[in-house]
């Protein structure tokens, strides 16, 4: 690992100051150091090169928590996966997110990671991880994309680019998108607002650059407005094995049913996307429609229209429909 | 809590000096060398209800400072990127990856392998894994025990699947799953009674 210069935050503002800059955060020289779990890793493989490392694990009383009321539920960036995941009002209220949580990564990794830094993530891509790899637009701007041509069984089908097929690998995420959730950020312009589904970019001939956020800017935390298709939501993870593991396919539903039919529903899907994926074809397909599997067929075949698949990735068109249609079947079933 | 003597620890960098092939150590003893230009960070941990002030490269991970320079080589060092559970400990009671945590962010005591057993009394999650043979080569045995211990304690041990389901981050290659999820069985009641 290349050296770097360590330094604890003292409280938000000041980590926006010492980390504010120019150009993609994830490339920027000064780093923020949260449960580490993404950091750290990529700084061995040397992905990641930070000249110094900022740790917000001191704010984590002032950026923690977790609170729900009639409008919604806030959910503070420095909470632990973990913490959220079992949260009586997250459980009860809003289960697609708890979900998210605990099927994701292992009961250690949920005790470090934080919220703020799980939906900053770095994809799961062998030749984005592996300096051995020449190619990867991601890492080597410019560079090509091994990927394309390689193994990419794992790889994104909605959102890629002819220049990255990298999948967002992450479970919460796609449950805030899938819930039209809202991130608040700090910057060296105040802090700010924004749509969740606005946090991430897709790749196009970009790849490099992830989200909208500057160098400098923290994620204070999540907002996930109330809604009466919280309760009926659930969150569908397929993988290899049973248990932590990456998701190749997953679906968060919510939906808000009049007997049989659908008045709202929110679609996020997990797995097969460049970023955190939110199907509003999907979403148009069911609403005013029966909830049959006539109806959810629909709305999955409408959610994969646009894919593009490489090979070896083939498969997962016909596997996030049917793990789309299956959450849909189900959510339909809830007692709520 | 530094040991005096010879430790396996110093045996074991001892013999790949005079071997031309040793990766793993080889890395291990990279990783532990504090270089020039990442000046040293003086660090207080409380390990095992003992502190220690310690000057360490901000790189160097609770693993490597656990092993390397407390000399406490239970903490076992498998993938060193968070993927098998091996560098399990608890910190500040909850059960975290020590290769994925840099020494110098640590605010709450750390317990390690070597800190369960009380008066030389075994842990009861110890004495069950010997009593089920819940092992083989042992290596991942101190991660799957610490892990173990923080799945009762986060009352995740009531059946066979939620154990399964809550040791996931633990891998045990030579596959001795059936007999962990019965030591985990038997020592959940025992720690809480």
């Amino acid at each position: 690992m290349r050296p770097f210069a360590y330094r604890r935050a003292s409280d938000p503002a000041d980590a926006v100051r010492s980390a504010a800059g120019a150009g993609p955060p994830t490339e920027a020289p000064v780093q923020y150091l949260a449960g580490g779990t993404t950091l750290i890793d990529l700084m061995k493989l040397d992905v990641m090169r930070p000249e110094q490392v900022v740790d917000l694990n001191g704010l984590s009383g002032e950026l923690g928590g977790v609170e729900a009321d009639a409008r919604g539920l806030r959910l503070g960036a420095m909470t632990r996966m973990a913490e959220a995941a079992r949260h009586p009002a997250v459980l009860r209220d809003y289960p697609a997110i708890a979900q998210s949580l605990r099927l994701a990564a292992s009961p250690q990794i949920r005790n470090m990671a934080s919220l703020g830094g799980n939906v900053l993530q770095r994809t799961r891509c062998n030749y984005f991880r592996f300096t051995d790899f020449a190619e990867c637009n991601k890492r080597v701007p410019g560079s090509g994309c091994a990927a394309m041509q390689g193994v990419n069984r794992k790889h994104a089908v909605l959102g890629v680019s002819d220049h990255c097929i990298a999948s967002y690998p992450g479970d919460f995420a796609t449950a805030l998108a899938a819930l039209g959730a809202e991130v608040e950020i700090a910057g060296a312009g105040g802090a700010r607002r924004m749509a969740f589904e606005e946090l991430h970019r897709l790749p196009g001939d970009t790849p490099n650059v992830e989200t909208t956020l500057a160098p400098g800017d923290l994620i204070l935390g999540f907002f996930v407005p109330a809604g009466p298709w919280t309760r009926r939501s659930l969150y569908l993870k397929l993988r290899d094995r049973e248990s932590y593991e990456f998701a190749l396919a997953s679906a968060a539903v919510a939906l808000e049913l009049d007997r049989d039919v659908v008045r709202q529903a929110r679609i996020g899907l997990g797995g097969v996307a460049a970023k955190p994926w939110r199907s509003h074809e999907a979403e148009a397909a069911l609403i005013g429609r029966r909830l049959d599997e006539i109806g959810a067929g629909r709305a999955a075949q409408a959610a994969f229209a646009s894919a593009r698949t490489h090979g070896d990735n083939a498969y997962k068109v016909e596997l996030g429909k049917r793990t789309l249609t299956r959450a849909l079947l189900a959510a339909g079933r809830l007692e709520v | 809590m530094e040991r005096t003597g010879v430790s396996r620890r110093g045996l074991l960098g001892a013999t790949a000096a005079t071997a031309a092939a040793a990766p793993m150590v080889g890395k291990a003893a990279e990783a532990a060398q504090p270089r020039a230009e990442s000046g040293g960070v003086p660090v207080t941990l409380e390990v095992n209800g003992q502190r220690r002030t310690l000057d360490l490269d901000p790189r160097m991970t609770l693993l490597d400072a656990l092993r390397e320079r407390l000399s406490l080589t239970g903490s076992k060092k498998g993938c060193d990127h968070g993927q098998c559970g091996a560098c399990t400990v608890l910190v500040g009671g909850r059960r975290i990856l020590s290769c994925l945590t840099f020494a110098v962010s640590v605010r709450e005591p750390v317990t390690t392998i070597e800190g369960l057993a009380e008066g030389g009394r075994l842990h009861p999650m110890q004495a069950a894994f010997i009593e089920h043979d819940a092992f083989q080569c042992g290596y991942c045995t101190p991660g799957q025990i610490l892990s173990a211990v923080a799945c009762v304690q986060e009352g995740h041990a009531a059946s066979a699947a939620e154990i399964r389901e809550y040791m996931s981050g633990n891998l045990c290659r030579c596959a001795a799953y059936p007999h962990i999820v019965a030591a985990v069985q038997q020592a959940g009641p025992q720690m809480r009674a």
